[in-house]
């Protein structure tokens, strides 16, 4: 049932971009409690990026287009506040952190939110020094964000976002542009703000493995519908519908399901998970 | 092949040793000083596909760059279809070495998706009367028959990246280099570039794929080479590499699950890893045990 306090609540939500005629986001309803760690999976063009647009109301006061249903953040709505308020809350971080950085130091890249809503500088500092704290970049204040790695820029995109105290984090397929270290730094250091900090971590990313390993609960989108929601364990039990959405399930599970046949329970998910399994099954 | 053989650096010459062969190869920036490559040296014979993993920064697109001669080594050889880059204007080897961008919005301006595939053989003065053939070659292989006359950012990105690589095919290189071809990609196109990457090398060309998709390179790869610190650390096939416990570790290089799977269950302790689900499976069942066994 709708439980209309959730922390976050998506109710029939849709979004149709000017100029286009079939919706990208249709009918969405989803409840987010505070602290989960969401995963989001989907075609290219499913609407994850869409549905993330909309919890800082970047959508609609920033795009066009046309919107229906609502949307409650913490209580608050996205379609009444202005965006630098809604930013405050939700920390937006996207696939190429090189064209989020616009500044010539790290500090003041992580400065820029802070200033765009008048901290005072006394205050900024050490809300700068503990935001690079937290994602393991203290001593790079005065670093050029371009003489970073993919992995460390994308930490400190994050930075940027968690100094304005976001209680919420979207990552749009934050390690698509990466290498393998730099995504294990950013995929680490989500894990440890969401576990550790109580951030609601909501991330949008086509590695079914990573999810598996770290979301709470799995949001599958398809063609702008919400058709398949709940624990890893949950939906990546379901191989065969997953292949019809032109996903896929962990390389694991596929191997446990065949092992198994059809119609098994308990399929596991990752890789430690599938040798208890193996274990329990000799 | 006609009595009188194509002489070296004519578009259909084909050499008669290793399609690649790197002597020693040493790249340093010139700014910098930053040794890329540090002496690298591989043969590569015709119609393989060579996979290259490795971290960012560790040379994998500086040797990328010296294959197609847009780096010329700053000392020891770089030799492609026989052709010594140092010997030739990198104009001359785009005829040979086909450079297929991470980023299709990088290579694609023309006005239609046909004009695109056709822009590479005319640039490179391919005959007008045989361009239709090549596009109709590429229009197949790719399966673009339905946006040919689309402007190339009004076709998804998928869609995109198959015409980037298809406007490289059209110049009918012996080698195509590409870089991070699955980036961004959901597992549907995906599997798309995977198959494509796999009928190339079955037509007898020559692939090089760089890339940080393990099971992409566990899939495709006849042979994967493993960069680190400017250096070749690891040259085997992905079975061998993946399963290179050492290797793996030094560079934080995660092979793909299923292979991380079957090097832990104790049952199968000191035999070769599994490089997919279905090896896996009937390894499991003891159907045929993983290859290389």
């Amino acid at each position: 049932m709708p439980d209309d306090s959730a922390f976050i609540s998506i109710r029939n939500l849709g979004w149709t971009y000017a100029a286009t005629t079939r919706p990208a986001i249709n009918d969405i309803n989803v409840d987010i409690a505070q602290g989960e760690y969401v995963g989001i999976i989907g075609l290219n063009g499913a609407g994850k990026t869409t549905l993330g647009l909309c919890l800082n109301g970047i959508i609609p006061h920033m795009l066009m287009g046309e919107q229906t249903g609502t949307v409650s953040v913490a209580g608050l709505d996205p379609t009444e506040l202005p965006v630098r308020e809604m930013a405050r809350m939700v920390g937006m971080v996207f696939d190429n952190p090189e064209f989020q950085m616009s500044q010539i130091t790290a500090a003041e890249e992580v400065a820029l939110g802070l200033e765009n809503i008048g901290v005072p500088y006394a205050e900024m500092v050490p809300r700068i020094a503990a935001a690079l704290e937290l994602v393991g970049l203290t001593g790079f204040d005065e670093r050029s964000p371009m003489a970073l790695s993919g992995g460390q820029q994308q930490r400190l995109a994050i930075a940027a976002t968690l100094v304005m105290k976001p209680t919420i984090l979207f990552m749009d397929e934050p390690t698509s542009n990466l290498d393998p270290l730099g995504k294990e730094e950013v995929f680490e250091i989500a894990l440890r703000l969401n576990k550790e900090e109580g951030l609601t971590v909501i991330v949008a990313e086509h590695e079914v493995e990573v999810l598996a390993q770290y979301a709470d609960r799995i949001l599958v989108l398809h063609e702008g519908e919400l058709v398949l929601q709940g624990t890893p364990a949950e939906v990546f039990a379901q191989g065969a519908r997953m292949t019809d959405l032109g996903l896929r399930v962990p390389q694991v599970t596929e191997f446990a399901s065949a092992l198994a046949g059809p119609g098994a329970t308990g399929l596991p998910v990752t890789t430690d998970a599938t040798l208890a399994w193996l274990e329990a099954r000799a | 092949m006609t009595a009188t053989a194509p002489v070296v650096g004519h578009p259909s010459h084909v050499t008669d040793g290793p399609m690649i062969v790197v002597r020693e190869a040493r790249y340093v920036y010139p700014r910098g000083r930053v040794v890329a490559l540090d002496g690298l040296s591989i043969d590569v014979p015709a119609g393989q596909i060579v996979g290259i993993a490795g971290q960012n920064g560790s040379g994998k697109t500086t040797l990328t760059k010296l294959l197609n001669g847009l780096l010329k080594p700053t000392s020891g050889s770089v030799t492609v279809n026989g052709m010594n880059t140092g010997d030739w204007p990198v104009q001359k080897m785009a005829a040979h070495v086909g450079y297929v961008f991470q980023n299709p919005n990088h290579q694609l301006f023309a006005t239609t998706v046909e004009e695109e595939l056709k822009f590479g053989p005319r640039n490179l003065g391919v005959p007008d009367e045989e361009i239709p053939e090549r596009v109709a070659e590429a229009v197949e292989f790719f399966g673009l028959q339905d946006v040919l006359a689309l402007h190339p950012y009004r076709i998804s990105f998928p869609l995109r990246k198959l015409v980037g690589i298809a406007s490289i095919f059209t110049m009918r290189p012996r080698v195509f280099i590409l870089d991070e071809p699955t980036t961004g990609q959901d597992h549907r196109t995906t599997g798309v570039i995977n198959r494509l990457i796999t009928r190339l090398g079955e037509r007898g060309d020559t692939v090089v794929c760089v890339s940080h998709d393990m099971p992409l390179l566990a899939d495709v790869s006849e042979r994967l080479l493993v960069m680190w610190n400017a250096q070749l650390i690891a040259d085997g096939t992905p079975r061998e590499v993946f399963s290179d416990r050492e290797v793996m570790g030094r560079t934080h290089l995660t092979p793909p699950q299923i292979t991380q799977l079957s090097l832990r269950i104790p049952s199968r302790a000191g035999r070769p890893a599994a490089l997919s689900v279905d090896e896996l499976v009937d390894d499991i069942r003891g159907v045929s045990p993983a290859a290389g066994a």
